[in-house]
């Protein structure tokens, strides 16, 4: 059952409403991060044209960090509640399942079948 | 307005809590089904814009010379802008939230508008990109023609780089569908805060659409490289 301990004079819906709010400052420095990773990652681009595994890698690896910042500072995920986290995590796990399919292409040359040429 | 809301007849009192349902026990409760519930909804956008992800993979496996070639095609300038333009509308949109957690009505209001501005924008130039590329007959369909005019790069089959041009219409498409889906939901918000609508009067409907807003901000962080930053030769 809900109790009420005093009467709610001040406001506690202000204090209840205001459980999470994230300090300006983290959206300034969140940002700040994106332009730079946004300019790191054309940069790369632009220095490393050849198209080596490295260079790919960085592509994805930076893409990956800029996408964790937005989850993280600009969704709330860092301050959101545990079931939140479950959530927002979830996603992300099923695209690892999804891609696990790609083994599929991957072994199919390695035993050869009776009528089936690639 | 309070006191206008404490005169609705509800099951249980609700002193102070005016923006509290009755379906909930406190507002810790209340926010995590919002924000769970939204995030439920992103879920399936994961899935089926992760599906739209692998078969990229795939193709780019199997014609990994043809992306290189065909992506020559795409303007590394005009893709870049674009995504400076979204990562600035997903930080002027989380101010918007910002403001709105803490009842800042002005902040509120011109944060959702430059984001509603940026978004235009966005697809603006978006427009300006696709435009280019009827002109260049590279549209997949009977009017594709491949090379284009003027092309200098590697000879590549035409049939495997008009695949290229199918997945990235289907994928920019789809993403700029939800630019536009954004928009009209941020319209519509606007709306009801200009008319101090009760709908919006607690913050949680600004940050669901910021929440929907930083996923296509998300979405586009990965296609910008996977089309416009294809490494080459």
């Amino acid at each position: 059952m809900r109790h009420h301990e005093e009467e709610p004079t001040a406001s506690p819906y202000v204090e209840h409403a205001h459980a999470h709010v994230v300090p300006l400052r983290v959206y300034v420095i969140a940002y700040i991060a994106l332009l730079v990773l946004m300019g790191g990652t054309v940069l790369a681009y632009y220095k490393h044209p050849a198209s080596t595994l490295a260079s790919n890698v960085i592509a994805l690896a930076i893409a990956v960090i800029k996408a964790v910042i937005v989850v993280l500072f600009f969704m709330q995920v860092r301050y959101s509640t545990r079931l939140t986290w479950v959530w927002a995590a979830i996603g992300f796990i099923w695209l690892i399942i999804l891609f696990s399919t790609v083994t599929d292409y991957i072994s199919r040359g390695w035993i050869p079948i009776k009528g089936w040429t690639p | 307005m309070s006191s206008e809301a404490a005169e609705v007849p509800r099951f249980r009192p609700r002193e102070a809590d005016e923006d509290l349902g009755v379906q909930y026990e406190d507002m810790e409760q209340q926010n995590e089904s919002y924000i769970v519930g939204m995030w439920t909804f992103l879920v399936t956008e994961i899935m089926f814009f992760g599906a739209l992800f692998l078969a990229y993979l795939t193709y780019r496996t199997l014609y990994p010379s043809v992306f290189m070639a065909a992506h020559y095609e795409l303007d590394v300038k005009l893709g870049a802008i674009n995504t400076v333009v979204l990562l600035t509308s997903s930080f002027s949109m989380a101010i918007a939230v910002w403001a709105a957690q803490t009842k800042n009505r002005a902040i509120e209001i011109g944060g959702l508008i430059f984001t509603m501005i940026c978004a235009c924008a966005f697809l603006v130039i978006k427009g300006f990109e696709w435009a280019a590329k009827f002109e260049h007959r590279l549209v997949p369909g009977p009017l594709y023609a491949w090379p284009p005019h003027g092309y200098a790069g590697p000879v590549v089959p035409g049939n495997e780089t008009q695949m290229f041009f199918c997945l990235y219409f289907a994928m920019t498409g789809l993403h700029a569908l939800h630019v536009i889906i954004g928009l009209l939901v941020m319209i519509v918000l606007l709306v009801l805060i200009l008319k101090d609508s009760p709908l919006v009067r607690y913050y949680m409907p600004v940050e669901m659409t910021g929440l929907y807003w930083h996923f296509v901000d998300v979405v586009w962080i990965f296609l910008f490289p996977l089309y416009y930053l294809i490494p080459s030769h």
